[in-house]
């Protein structure tokens, strides 16, 4: 009887309950998954993937497909990544204890993580304000400024994560050699931190590409694909939250959610994969 | 030697001024916020706004209780449920799972973590509703539209689960493996320990991981608003449709913007979300350095 004694049963209870518990949570993501993929491969076309929206009588049907999303995301996603990238790399450098008393920086890292959490969508309203101030209508540029504004923090805290990592003693090798602070900081710490850097850029470009409270009213929606940076333009994300509720489109949801999860995971691959290549070249 | 000095000078201004564009761009939205909801302080006093019911902006009436109501039934309940969970997959994952599996469940975690919301909520809008309608509520004996206060409540917790169960391994995960050890070779089972010992050992950390759960939870805009329904009204049951602060904004902010005052009130709205996830996170990143600081890091 001494193996049935209170304290086996609590292990025993509580070790089935942790297995439920690692149960439910792999199988939503697989649920979520599921759904997504079966319903997304179904409604998957060529013709949904090479074509616009074409414009619907009331009463018909919606046709076409969502290319207008498709390269609308790509669109926002790709120059707010870009620029995000920039600023944040600067200020994580910048960060350090070269530059920046570690109280300051502490400060900033901070503000970085309540910018972090603070809801998209009030980046969003913050940039419709000042469209509106300057009169402006909702357009690629002003969604590519709220999708930059919202991946700055989370692209600055990745890197500064790895920045921090970086050995004092590469530091000041480089600085007895004479080195200013700015080589230092280029051509040393960013050559030692590169892996942690490209990972922090893909995180960024995954969570802007799958924002839509920052662009729902920055960028606007359109039904075709924007030719100039002053024309409103739709995202995968917008097109989902446009025609989720009406039965017809559905399926065009469900493929432009397809596209973004695989967008999403591959931009997940890829940030291991990559991070692990170049970990070879840093200096241990 | 005068291009490197000038260099160096240009490049570290650049970074300069990169970084106190962060402290522009935190107090011009906190001040931008606070200037343009003055207009609806003003016409109503704030107990009015907080502690009254009636949402009629035609009437200039802006009673946010009912909205309050639900973000904090739809933020505590997802948060009830994804607690419990959340701490014992992450218990499970350091202390209990083989080597291999370990390995092989972080990157899903990361996966979920990067999601899309709004994928979220086409899920949940197309197949935990109607679920909810006729199963969940009928069992409750109930009548739902499926789209309330409950399903929000189960699709945030789902979206939570990463970010509490990644903060919580590295929680445990920076506790001394002597710690553990000291315990179990008195004799204590290893649930003990881990009840005894990991947890106490990490309290700060876990605290920390909550707050950060309840701050997304809270923030949450898409994924709620396409399954919450849309109503503000008193709710009477968790099967009623609502609507949170943030989803309030994204249903309400396309509609009426030439009423500067009905846009001053959803200005407040933002400022009260911004100005909870900033507590919660300020409450959650003190508890994460000490913690970071006692068990090195």
């Amino acid at each position: 009887m001494e193996l049935l004694n209170k304290r086996t049963i609590e292990e025993n209870i509580f070790k089935i309950l942790m297995i439920a518990s690692v149960c439910i949570v792999l199988g939503s993501l697989i649920v979520i998954f599921g759904l997504v993929i079966v319903n997304g491969a179904s409604s998957l076309t060529l013709e949904m993937i090479t074509q616009t929206p074409t414009p619907s009588l009331p009463g018909s049907p919606p046709g076409g497909g969502i290319l207008n999303a498709i390269v609308g995301s790509l669109l926002l996603a790709l120059p707010a990544t870009g620029f995000a990238s920039l600023i944040a790399i600067g200020i994580a450098l910048f960060l350090q204890a070269d530059f920046l008393h570690p109280a300051v920086s502490n400060t900033i890292r901070f503000m970085l993580d309540v910018l972090w959490g603070i809801p998209s969508i009030i980046y969003g309203i913050f940039c419709l304000m000042i469209m509106i101030y300057i009169g402006m209508s909702s357009s690629l540029i002003v969604g590519i400024i709220a999708l930059t504004m919202l991946e700055i923090p989370i692209i600055t805290r990745s890197m500064d994560e790895s920045i921090k990592m970086v050995p004092i003693g590469l530091r000041e090798g480089s600085y007895s050699l004479g080195s200013t602070k700015f080589e230092t900081a280029v051509r040393v710490v960013r050559r030692q931190a590169f892996p942690g850097i490209l990972a922090g850029i893909l995180l960024g470009f995954g969570r802007g590409i799958g924002d839509a409270a920052s662009i729902l009213f920055t960028a606007g929606f359109s039904n075709h694909i924007p030719t100039s940076i002053f024309d409103s333009t739709a995202a995968l994300p917008t097109m989902i939250y446009n025609l989720y509720s009406t039965p017809l489109g559905q399926s065009k949801a469900f493929a432009a959610a397809f596209i973004l999860l695989m967008i999403v995971l591959i931009v997940s691959v890829l940030s291991r994969l990559l991070t692990r290549r170049f970990k070879k070249h840093i200096i241990k | 030697m005068n291009t490197r000095k000038l260099r160096d000078i240009i490049g570290t201004n650049l970074m300069r001024i990169a970084t106190l564009f962060i402290f522009f761009l935190f107090f011009s939205i906190l001040i931008l916020l606070v200037y343009r909801s003055t207009l609806v302080l003003g016409a109503h006093s704030i107990t009015d706004v907080l502690f009254t019911s009636i949402w009629n902006p035609d009437n200039n009436q802006f009673g946010l209780a009912a909205v309050l109501i639900d973000t904090i039934l739809v933020t505590g309940i997802a948060l009830l449920v994804a607690i419990p969970i959340s701490l014992l997959s992450a218990v499970y994952i350091v202390e209990y799972a083989p080597l291999r599996l370990r390995r092989t469940i972080r990157p899903f975690i990361d996966v979920l973590a990067g999601v899309p919301s709004v994928v979220y909520g086409l899920c949940a809008f197309l197949f935990l509703a109607p679920f909810v309608k006729d199963v969940v509520a009928p069992w409750f004996g109930v009548q739902s539209t499926g789209l309330c206060i409950f399903s929000a409540a189960m699709i945030l917790s789902i979206m939570v689960f990463p970010i509490i169960i990644s903060l919580c391994i590295e929680a445990f995960d920076a506790i001394p493996i002597s710690l553990k050890e000291a315990s179990l070779s008195i004799g204590a089972t290893k649930w003990e320990t881990v009840k005894k010992v990991v947890f106490r050992a990490s309290a700060p950390s876990v605290m920390a991981a909550i707050l950060l759960g309840f701050g997304r939870a809270f923030g949450e805009t898409i994924a709620v608003n396409m399954v919450i329904g849309g109503t503000i009204r008193l709710p009477s049951s968790i099967f009623n449709p609502g609507e949170t602060l943030a989803s309030l904004i994204a249903s309400k902010y396309g509609e009426l913007m030439s009423i500067p005052v009905y846009e001053s009130a959803l200005m407040l709205v933002a400022l009260i979300l911004f100005i909870v996830v900033f507590l919660f996170f300020f409450l959650g990143f003190l508890l994460l350095r000490r913690a970071k600081k006692r068990w090195n890091y």
